[in-house]
């Protein structure tokens, strides 16, 4: 596994163990950091899928009576009508922090505050049908503008759940194997230099002595 | 302060302008790239599209995906309805754990 070539010297050992530790570390925390992230983000796809069948529900009924109005009203009657709206819709939006992902939260204030205030016409000349397809609308706004908020939210914890995945997968099956690989290397290395060190001084000790006192000569004699 | 655009064919659109989004209408694709590039780069927080246009843009629509703001969603407009919307929650499933857990494939 050990492709790269690694100095099997004791500073690389060293070096290697505690950048295993570290990564160790940051495996366990970045897949503390996926879980949780999952699980939240779980809850809120299904809000989100909630919400958004609700409001393709809602929209396509408020359609429908805005087809209703139509099929009634003179078109030119129906554009003036809407052509100053009387309500106005205002975000605030401010960011919560989920596991380092910034999520946007939506605050919203509408020009005025009374619902049956909105119509932006007088009620002579239009249908009421087109007071029921702007209150059906006005109806699942602040729908709409939830699932903005969830939807956006689930988009980008989305995208930080993939990268922590990828991250969590290379230090588990990349990094971490290739270091102990690594270390794994170094220590036989040095167990071998020692062990080779250790022969070298006996051989040398027996030619040491031998030369002094000539041991083997000796030993044929008394044979 | 932010603002909450909507922007589509006329037909889909129109009553939004009632309910104080504002509106913008566009009739192609080219027209609604350029528009919805300015209004992200405005004072709009959340961008209503519709499906019909989503799909044609979704090239652009992509690059603003990671960003925290603005929002842009699909609804459905008066025809041609693709369901896209439910399909992009369905691919931030995926994307996220690696297979569709939450709708089954319905």
């Amino acid at each position: 596994m050990a492709t790269t070539q690694v100095n099997p010297t004791r500073m690389e050992l060293t070096r290697l163990k505690k950048k295993l530790a570290t990564a160790t570390r940051g495996h366990k925390l970045l897949k503390d950091k996926r879980d949780e992230l999952m699980r939240r983000f779980l809850d809120m796809v299904k809000e989100n899928k909630a919400l958004r069948e609700k409001v393709e529900a809602g929209i396509h009924a408020a359609n429908k009576n805005f087809v209703l109005a139509r099929s009634v009203m003179v078109d030119e009657i129906l554009n003036v009508s809407l052509m100053a709206p009387r309500q106005e819709v205002y975000l605030d939006t401010h960011t919560k922090n989920v596991m380092s992902v910034n999520i946007p939260e939506f605050e919203y204030k509408t020009k005025t505050p009374d619902e049956n205030d909105i119509y932006p016409y007088g009620y002579a000349f239009t249908s009421s049908d087109l007071d029921d397809a702007v209150k059906s609308l006005a109806n699942i706004l602040p729908d709409m503008l939830k699932l903005a908020e969830v939807e956006k939210s689930c988009q980008l914890m989305a995208a930080e759940i993939e990268k922590t995945r990828r991250r969590v997968n290379a230090l588990e099956h990349v990094m971490i194997p290739d270091m102990q690989e690594k270390i794994k290397y170094i220590v036989m290395k040095l167990d071998e230099n020692e062990r080779s060190t250790q022969i070298r001084l006996m051989k040398v000790k027996d030619m040491m002595l031998e030369a002094a006192h000539n041991y083997s000569q000796r030993y044929e004699i008394n044979q | 302060m932010y603002r909450v655009a909507v922007l589509g064919d006329r037909d889909s659109i129109y009553g939004f302008a009632a309910i104080g989004l504002d509106t913008f209408p566009v009739e192609d694709a080219t027209e609604a790239a350029k528009k919805l590039k300015k209004l992200a780069d405005g004072r709009y927080a959340v961008i209503y599209i519709t499906e019909s246009l989503q799909a044609q843009l979704e090239t652009e629509i992509y690059n603003y995906v990671s960003l925290q703001l603005p929002a842009i969603i699909p609804i459905p407009g008066v025809s041609d309805n693709t369901g896209m919307g439910m399909r992009n929650v369905k691919k931030s499933v995926e994307r996220a754990v690696g297979s569709d857990i939450i709708f089954n494939n319905d």
